[in-house]
This record gives structure tokens, C-alpha cells and sequence, in this order.
């Protein structure tokens, strides 16, 4: 039997992948089209809700990786099926076959400068939740000057059909009031209001760490969504949105506005869904073969999904999926033997 | 602000406007507002840019004003619409320009309407022959008059006169743009610029010398809002947008403000009177007002016409500040010469 399996995206499900494959006697390759592993964990200061260490997270997903063939800023350009393998063929004109393929191409965040009347782009101070995280990590961006107002816009490109995103997010809302938090530790002083549509705090302890952003932080939570943004004349932000509880229109001077971009499909998911063979959904996220009972499935055999390729997902989910992922493609391989 | 960032949003809404042979249909409100501006820009096209804009005595209004007015219903305000594709399609002419931004917004959701529901310009056209024997083809490019003076900004700038320049600092002009909401609200992508940070005008101002102003409530809309005049009893909200608007830009001290839609320079100079009567407060350096311009106005005072040729006299805000900053010689006896 070939025990070779070809991993598609060296963020955390990709690795979790990897090791996972490894445990079970697999070679795997992994292809990562960036110039390092890790994707967007790389970017994150703390995880929710516990404020776990994102840097020492990252760590332990990469340690397992040791002596796995990595090939970075590669992307799969063909793959041939034949009997029950795929030849593959990268960017750089390397070729191997392979068994069976785990897609973990994960998510891109979504480009706030679209959403132009929040003016991200435009305003100085209008900054998107990944340019806050690495302001918590490298502590110096020069849009962050002692803010005395802050706020967070909430579902910045999902939930939107303007942008053709009508999919929830999922972990926008919590990473909002992990930030409001963490911003309200470093600027005491601070007022932090947060605009959203509804708050979608589902996961374990998520509740609770948005009790504790009121009763502990004082934050301030206003339902209503944020109409557009502009600059007064020393460079502060003028907000108007709508407070949807009290049936008022709203407007307020800030220092800084988070914009929380969401998680959306990357561009290149249809042409790989197409040298795959697998199909894409209306959100233009990759379809597994059954929603409910085979979700880390594709159509075809052999084709396998871990993470976000198939919609919005926590780190917790990404990680359990790329498990689930390598269990039933060795059940698959295992039983075609 | 980060000008790099709009320029790329500036990028991201280019609009193709044909260079020349147009069927320009007026505005009916406009003839009464500023009546020298319709005049003034097919002087500038026609006799200083030698170009081809034909326009026939026989269009009408578009029906904007009932429309937006909810008294009539969309299949009419088609139908006239349809008359005027007719008249320019018998003309011989493929480019149709508008003066009015109401009519440009209607024109261009007729358009976007048929090109969803086929069956409804079917029976469009089913309508206009039945009423007038007439058909028509749909205009090959739809623009609206700014986009054309945009287009030729640099062509007036090459024969200007005056540019939008302090003579006694040499800074440049400080403006205020305030493009009409039909205009690229409705379809962000049918405006040059598109709609949170319009260039139509601020190409204009920049090509002529002047400095663009970017202040809060820059997207407000000019307090005309159709129903918020039209309807008597709701002119307060008129007046309160346009009272919002100016205590918004003045502390930026705007020399001047141009628009590009009939509604927008008459409610945003004609609100000025009314606004130092009810508060006792008047805008703009020395208590003097903020003139307000329509594009054409500027453009002729760039080109060197005479101020009263193009109906600055006719203005509620007096326009000589502004004038007298620019340098431009006036005779004042000449105002309101008949």
C-alpha cells in the first residue's frame, strides 16, 4: 500500500494533520503556497477565551513536523488521478504520488478596505483586528498612541450580503471582546465600545469572559451596526451608527476603530476545487460529501478536509477536524487494502 | 488621512466617457436654479472645446421629481424615459449625457432595471409605441454632465484664466465637493470615484488648483432629500441636514463649496439666509458665507467668463469673496444689469 499522503496548507490544521499521520506510519508532504508554517496563528498574540500563549501554541503544533518534507511557497498545479492515486505536480515542477490528499487550505481574512465606508485604508486610525493582535505582540504601531476612546466594529465583510459573504464568522465576536479586554489592560483609562449585530458567544467559557468584559472592564456594548466614519479636523474619528436598543442614531469621536474582518474563502479554492475534483459551496468554501456524517470527506475518495477549508472554524474545531480528517482517510486506505 | 488609500479606492471606480458627440438633455429645475450653467457648459464644449453636444427642443423632464415624490408610478417614469432614448436614437446620437443628477440616477436605474427584468423594457417599449408610433435604442454610454467636464478638466485647465488660488497668499483654495446622492449612491460603480469617496469633482478642483476638504458629515445629504422639502411640513429636517452640514465643515475654513446636482447648491446656499436669520449665525471667513458653486459656474470662472454671465447674481450667498480671492475683475454695477 502507498503510505505517502500529500497535505495541502501548513497552518494549525495541516499540521495537526501531519502529526497525526506521522503517529499512524504515514510519509506526509506538506505544501504551504506562503514562505512559512503556521498561517494565521503566526498573527495571534493570545487565543480565547483563556488567553492561552499563541507563540507557545504554535510551538508544539511545528515540533511534531521535524523531518516532514515541507516544500513553502509551493501550490499544487495538477493532480492526476489514476486507480486509487494521485500524481502531483507543484508549482516549482515537483512531482510525487501520493495516496489520498488533506485539503487545509484555511481561510483569508477578510480585505476591510472594501467595506470603504469604514474607511480602513483612508483614516489613520482605523486599524482591523490581525493589525490590533500584532500590536499586541510587537507592542509599537504608530496608529496606537494612548487611546483614551476605542472602538470595535463587529461582522466587518461577513453577515454581509453587500460583500457577498453571508456567512456567520463565527469567532469574530469573541476575538472582539478578548481585544476589548486586552486593550482595556494596557489603556486603563480607556472607554471601549463595542458596535454589533448580536453577539454570538456559543463556545465554552465565551459567556463568561463577556460578563467579565462588563462587569470587570467596564465595557461598553451597543447594538447597532456602524454607518460610516470620518475624520474631524484633529485627525480623530467621527462614528455614526445606530444604537438599535434605545431606537437612537449615534455618533461618537474615537482615537481608534477596530475593524473586525472576518473569515472568508480564499480566492484560489475554486481553481484548486477544480485539479482536485471536489465541488465548492455557495460561500465558496470546499463541500465535504456529507455535512453531518462524513464533513472531513470530499466527493471523491481520497480527498480529505481539515479546518477552516470548509468554513469559518475556532483553532479547538480546526485541530479536532484535521484528527477527524486523518481517521477516516486511514479507515479509507486501510480498508481498500 | 492617508490620500494613497483614496486614490486607490479612486482607482478601483474608473468610468468610461467618450470624448465627444453627445445628446445632452437639460434639467428642469436647473433652468430655473442657475439658469446659466446649463448655458455655460455647452459653451465650454461646444465653442471653446469644439465638440458635438446636440440637444433638441422636443425632450421633456424626466418625471424625477414626481417619482421621487411617490406620484408616479415607475412603468410611467419608464415610458418618458423611453420617449427621450427615442429622441436621441433619432438624432443619430449613442452618448447621452445628463444635466440633472436626479435624471443621471434614473436613467441609470432604468437601465440596470431592464437589464434585470428584459420583460419589463418590453413592455416599455410596447408603451412609448402605442403612446407616440416611437422606438428606440438604449444609449451606448449614459453620463452624467460632471463626468464630461471631469473627463475635460485638464483640457480647461490648459486654457484657464484663473485658478482656484488665494492671489494674496498664493495657498490654494480650500473646497468643500458635495456630489448629489443620485449621483453614485444608488450604484456606487456608475460614478467616477464611486460613492464614499467620490472623484468627480475633487479631480476638478485638484486639475484647477484648488485643495479638497475632507470634514465629518462630507456625505450628508444636502438637506434636499425630495420629501424632506417637498412635503411642507417636513422642512425642518431639510434645513436641520443642511445646518448639520455647515457647523460640520466650518471649523476646516472652506472658501467655497462645489456640487453637481440641481437640489445641493440651492438648499446649501439658500439654508445659509435662513440659517442667520433663525440662529444669527453666518458661516465662512469674515461672517461673509461660503459661496456655493455648481461645477459649471467654476469651470466658466476658471475659463474667465464674466461672473454675471454666468448667473452669480442669482445666488443667495454672495459670490464676491470668493471672487476677489481668485481675482477675478467684476464690475459691480453689472450684478443685476437686465
Amino acid at each position: 500500500m502507498n503510505k505517502e499522503v500529500l497535505v495541502i496548507g501548513g497552518g494549525p490544521a495541516g499540521l495537526e494533520a501531519v502529526k497525526q499521520l506521522k503517529n499512524l506510519g504515514y510519509k506526509a508532504y506538506l505544501v504551504e503556497k506562503s514562505d512559512k508554517l503556521g498561517g494565521h496563528l503566526t498573527k495571534w498574540d493570545r487565543l480565547f477565551p483563556e488567553g492561552i500563549s499563541a507563540k507557545e501554541t504554535l510551538e508544539k503544533l511545528l515540533k511534531p513536523i521535524a523531518g516532514i518534507k515541507v516544500f513553502l511557497n509551493s501550490e499544487v498545479v495538477e493532480v492526476k488521478r489514476t486507480d486509487d492515486l494521485f500524481t502531483v505536480t507543484l508549482s516549482d515542477k515537483t512531482t510525487f504520488i501520493v495516496s489520498s490528499i488533506i485539503v487545509a487550505t484555511g481561510f483569508t481574512l477578510f480585505r476591510a478596505e472594501k467595506k470603504e465606508e469604514y474607511g480602513y485604508g483612508i483614516y489613520n486610525r482605523v486599524i482591523t483586528n490581525a493589525d490590533l493582535e500584532n500590536y499586541f505582540i510587537k507592542r509599537s504601531d504608530n496608529r496606537i498612541n494612548n487611546p483614551s476612546k476605542i472602538g470595535f466594529v463587529h461582522c466587518v465583510g461577513s453577515r454581509d450580503e453587500k460583500v457577498c459573504n453571508r456567512q456567520c464568522s463565527k469567532l469574530c465576536c469573541v476575538t472582539a471582546v478578548k481585544q476589548a479586554c486586552e486593550v482595556k489592560e494596557l489603556f486603563p483609562l480607556s472607554e471601549v465600545y463595542c458596535f454589533y449585530m448580536d453577539l454570538r458567544m456559543y463556545g465554552r467559557y465565551y459567556e463568561d469572559l463577556y460578563l467579565e468584559a462588563q462587569s470587570k472592564y467596564g465595557i461598553r456594548f451597543i447594538r447597532g451596526r456602524v454607518s460610516e466614519v470620518a475624520e474631524n479636523e484633529d485627525g480623530k474619528l467621527v462614528v455614526k451608527a445606530e444604537d438599535t436598543l434605545s431606537s437612537k442614531p449615534l455618533k461618537i469621536s474615537l482615537d481608534l476603530l477596530v475593524l473586525m474582518a472576518g473569515m472568508v474563502k480564499n480566492d484560489d479554492n475554486e481553481s484548486l476545487s477544480n485539479i482536485l475534483g471536489t465541488r465548492i459551496g455557495e460561500d465558496g468554501f470546499f463541500e465535504p460529501a456529507n455535512p453531518i456524517l462524513r464533513s472531513t470527506e470530499g466527493n471523491s475518495m481520497g480527498i480529505y478536509f481539515a479546518g477552516a477549508s470548509t468554513g469559518p472554524k475556532t483553532l479547538p474545531e480546526s485541530i479536532n477536524e484535521a484528527k477527524a480528517s486523518v481517521l477516516a482517510m486511514h479507515n479509507y486506505l486501510s480498508n481498500r487494502v | 488621512m492617508i490620500v494613497n488609500g483614496k486614490q486607490k479606492v479612486w482607482s478601483d471606480y474608473q468610468k468610461e466617457i467618450p470624448d465627444d458627440h453627445y445628446f445632452y438633455v437639460r434639467s428642469c429645475i436647473r433652468q430655473n436654479f442657475f439658469p446659466a450653467s446649463e448655458k455655460t457648459f455647452l459653451d465650454i464644449v461646444r465653442n471653446k472645446l469644439n465638440l458635438d453636444f446636440f440637444e433638441t427642443e422636443h425632450h421633456t423632464t424626466c418625471g424625477g421629481i414626481a417619482y421621487h415624490s411617490d406620484t408616479i408610478p415607475q412603468e410611467t417614469i419608464m415610458t418618458i424615459i423611453a420617449r427621450q432614448f427615442a429622441l436621441m436614437t433619432e438624432s443619430g446620437y449613442k452618448n447621452y449625457v445628463a444635466s440633472c443628477i436626479t435624471s443621471f440616477g434614473i436613467y441609470t436605474e432604468t437601465l440596470e432595471t431592464w437589464r434585470h427584468f428584459p420583460e419589463l423594457e418590453a413592455k416599455i417599449r410596447e408603451n412609448l409605441w402605442k403612446a407616440t408610433k416611437r422606438e428606440f435604442n438604449k444609449p451606448e454610454y449614459l453620463a452624467h454632465a460632471s463626468d464630461v467636464i471631469f473627463k475635460l478638466r485638464d483640457k480647461i485647465a490648459a486654457k484657464a484664466r484663473h485658478r482656484l488660488v488665494n492671489i494674496k497668499t498664493g495657498e490654494p483654495l480650500r473646497v468643500v465637493e458635495h456630489i448629489g446622492c443620485h449621483y453614485s449612491k444608488m450604484f456606487p460603480s456608475k460614478g467616477v470615484g464611486g460613492a464614499e469617496y467620490p472623484y468627480v469633482l475633487t479631480g476638478m478642483i485638484e486639475s484647477w488648483g484648488g485643495e479638497i476638504i475632507d470634514y465629518p458629515e462630507r456625505r450628508h445629504c444636502c438637506g434636499f432629500g425630495f420629501r424632506q422639502y417637498l412635503v411642507q411640513a417636513n422642512r425642518g429636517y431639510s434645513l436641520s441636514n443642511t445646518h448639520k452640514k455647515f457647523e460640520s465643515m466650518e471649523p476646516f475654513k472652506p472658501d467655497m463649496i462645489i456640487t453637481n446636482c440641481p437640489g445641493c447648491p440651492y438648499f446649501l446656499d439658500r439654508w445659509q439666509y435662513v440659517i442667520a436669520e433663525m440662529e444669527g449665525k453666518t458661516y465662512g471667513e469674515n461672517s461673509q458665507g461660503i459661496p456655493v458653486f455648481t461645477y459649471e459656474e467654476v469651470a466658466g470662472l476658471v475659463l474667465g467668463y464674466d461672473p454675471w454671465d454666468l448667473g452669480l447674481q442669482v445666488h443667495q450667498t454672495a459670490v464676491e469673496p470668493l471672487l476677489d480671492k481668485m481675482g477675478i475683475e467684476y464690475n459691480k454695477a453689472d450684478k443685476y444689469k437686465i
